[in-house]
């Protein structure tokens, strides 16, 4: 979890990653940060996010976006 | 069938009076109906189109869909016998297995979609660089009408029940509502299944609230594109259409003039596509969100046509960015060039994509590839500028005050307006010119000579025009503050909202730009 908020952190440092769970409701990450999130997690999981994982509902806080790398890596 | 044609307006009338003479239950078969009717009267010929689009996606999403469920199935009944890699394996037979019907889905829709609309504007591509002698002649293709609305509607279906996100639907016929719903078949908006369908086979009964914020919905869309835009393309096609004698100054004022016709043009009539749904009790998903007080482009792009964006985005964006081979280049970028490039080439390389595709969807032709090229440029130098601009807000807090929000509103309709100046001069090179021309010929007595009143609308209409846009202003404004304004005004008296209903529609009756020397025109979006 540490490694993933040291990737959402450098995309937005002033963002409280922790508690925050409107991420993509609120506009704080866009399509961009979302792919720029992805080739992070790839590049240090080694996890590939497909596009249909895509969705609000895993991109809206820290703790999903950590359930569906272990959802993926136990696949 | 124009939506601004009395004949339209008789057509709707009927239908909703049919609609709700019919048990809410089966209410969709008459919509399917009307919709095929509405098709068949503006060419019978397009039915067969639209046929073999609900077709190919009614028979490859049916068995994608049993693939769907045979996995689960499958992977649940031998869940204590199978290993990680075990289920991988099948996982991965079962998806190439599904890849054959959804090539067969996309190969089917885009193909036609790219034979009707792109064949000619290919041959004319080639033709361009081939000596006169050995040119190629252009082909007579019927274009059907809404087909890149329909399309993109059809294949974001036959996508999402590849990946499992939406079952398939097992009656034909409602899967050909869903393709052919008529009042979205001129200019969109692109709804995805999972949120159409079910307003569309479940509509809400009847209820007056619903009923008069469709009217008053469909009032306001009219006003806009029949008061406003209908005014000002006189206009706009005098002063594009003569680029040798408008010059200068008088590209600014095209340039302005079209960026307020194509939002009355294409808001209104969304405002009339989503109004007519509502009368009905259908919920159709929404299009824009005040796109011209967007602060910066990226904004913008996310308040103007917003389920084409997120079209582009879910289903071309996304799956280029995560695709194997492009996050195998990521690597490879960041191992050989450094982590600057590594980070940015997926970004840059499916922005590029979405751009190139989403000129090519709006037009065939030169001007709309460019077009899109340049808000691809724009965006990204817009990106890459971001750490500046947010070193610059923190030095200047006043950032957040009113004048500088102003000063971005106004850059960014400058700037969109200004690249949308493609869709209106007859080549790139013209285009570029003209642009250029704004900054090199101040000719400022354009404003007060009276050349203004030779463009084909007179001090009457630019009355007309300046009240017009001070009232979609003002609701606008109002809009920022409560949300909707028609649901504000009706929740406080309903007598005032239908007499604000009422005098819309006779100012719209009295001052719609449909008398002598008009021509009620077709919506923009449509030729899309």
């Amino acid at each position: 979890m540490e490694e993933l908020l040291e990737i959402l952190e450098s995309l937005h440092p002033d963002v409280d990653y922790e508690n925050c769970t409107t991420l993509i409701d609120d506009k704080i990450l866009d399509s961009f940060d979302i792919i720029a999130i992805i080739s992070e997690i790839d590049n240090t999981f080694d996890v590939a996010i497909p596009a249909e994982e895509i969705i609000p509902e895993n991109f809206n806080s820290a703790k999903a976006l950590y359930e569906l790398i272990q959802k993926i890596a136990e696949e | 069938m124009l939506f601004t044609s009395y004949e339209f307006i008789a057509f709707i009338a009927a239908v909703f009076l049919l609609y709700y003479a019919f048990p809410l239950k089966y209410r969709w078969t008459l919509l399917l109906v009307a919709s095929l009717g509405f098709y068949a009267i503006a060419d019978p010929r397009y039915l067969i189109f639209v046929g073999v689009t609900v077709v190919s996606a009614y028979f490859t999403c049916i068995k994608m869909d049993a693939m769907n469920l045979e996995q689960t199935s499958y992977l649940k009944e031998h869940k204590e016998e199978m290993s990680t890699a075990d289920k991988k394996k099948y996982k991965e037979t079962m998806k190439k297995k599904k890849r054959v019907f959804l090539l067969i889905g996309l190969l089917v829709n885009l193909g036609i979609l790219s034979v009707t609309k792109y064949t000619n504007f290919v041959i004319e591509s080639i033709n361009s660089v081939l000596s006169d002698a050995s040119r190629l002649s252009t082909v007579e293709l019927i274009i059907p009408m809404g087909i890149s609305f329909y399309t993109f509607q059809t294949v974001s279906y036959v996508i999402d029940v590849y990946r499992g996100t939406e079952r398939a639907e097992k009656n034909i016929f409602k899967l050909s509502l869903f393709v052919t719903f008529f009042p979205q078949m001129v200019q969109g908006p692109i709804s995805r299944f999972g949120q159409l369908s079910k307003t569309l086979y479940n509509p809400e009964p009847l209820n007056s609230k619903m009923i008069s914020m469709g009217i008053g919905r469909i009032a306001w869309g009219y006003f806009k594109k029949v008061v406003i835009a209908d005014r000002l393309i006189t206009a706009v096609t005098e002063l594009v259409s003569k680029p040798e004698s408008y010059t200068g100054t008088y590209v600014f004022i095209a340039m302005l003039f079209y960026a307020f016709e194509l939002y009355c043009d294409f808001t209104g009539g969304i405002d009339i596509t989503i109004g007519i749904a509502n009368t009905m009790g259908i919920k159709v998903a929404e299009n824009f969100n005040l796109p011209y007080f967007s602060k910066n482009i990226k904004e913008y792009w996310n308040r103007w046509h917003i389920t084409m964006g997120t079209w582009f985005t879910d289903y071309i964006f996304y799956p280029i960015s995560v695709c194997s081979p492009m996050l195998k280049l990521s690597k490879w970028s960041r191992a050989h060039l450094g982590s600057f490039i590594g980070k940015r080439v997926t970004v840059y390389l499916s922005s590029l994509a979405v751009w190139f595709t989403t000129g090519l969807w709006h037009g065939a032709a030169w001007n709309f590839i460019v077009w899109g090229l340049m808000n691809f440029v724009v965006i990204m130098i817009s990106q890459e500028l971001e750490p500046l601009y947010t070193k610059f807000h923190k030095k200047c807090p006043w950032y957040k005050k009113a004048p500088y929000t102003v000063f971005q509103i106004i850059r960014t309709i400058l700037l969109m307006s200004a690249i949308r100046m493609f869709d209106c001069y007859r080549n790139v090179p013209l285009t570029f010119k003209m642009i250029g021309t704004m900054f090199t010929e101040f000719n400022l007595g354009a404003f007060t000579d009276g050349s203004l009143l030779g463009l084909g609308i007179s001090g009457a209409d630019y009355i007309i025009l300046l009240a017009g846009l001070f009232v979609v202003l003002g609701v606008s404004l109002i809009k920022v503050r409560v949300g909707s304004v028609r649901a504000f005004i009706y929740e406080r008296s309903e007598m005032l909202y239908y007499t604000a209903v009422a005098v819309l529609t006779i100012v719209t009756f009295v001052f719609g730009a449909y008398g002598v020397g008009y021509d009620s025109s077709q919506f923009i979006y449509n030729q899309f």
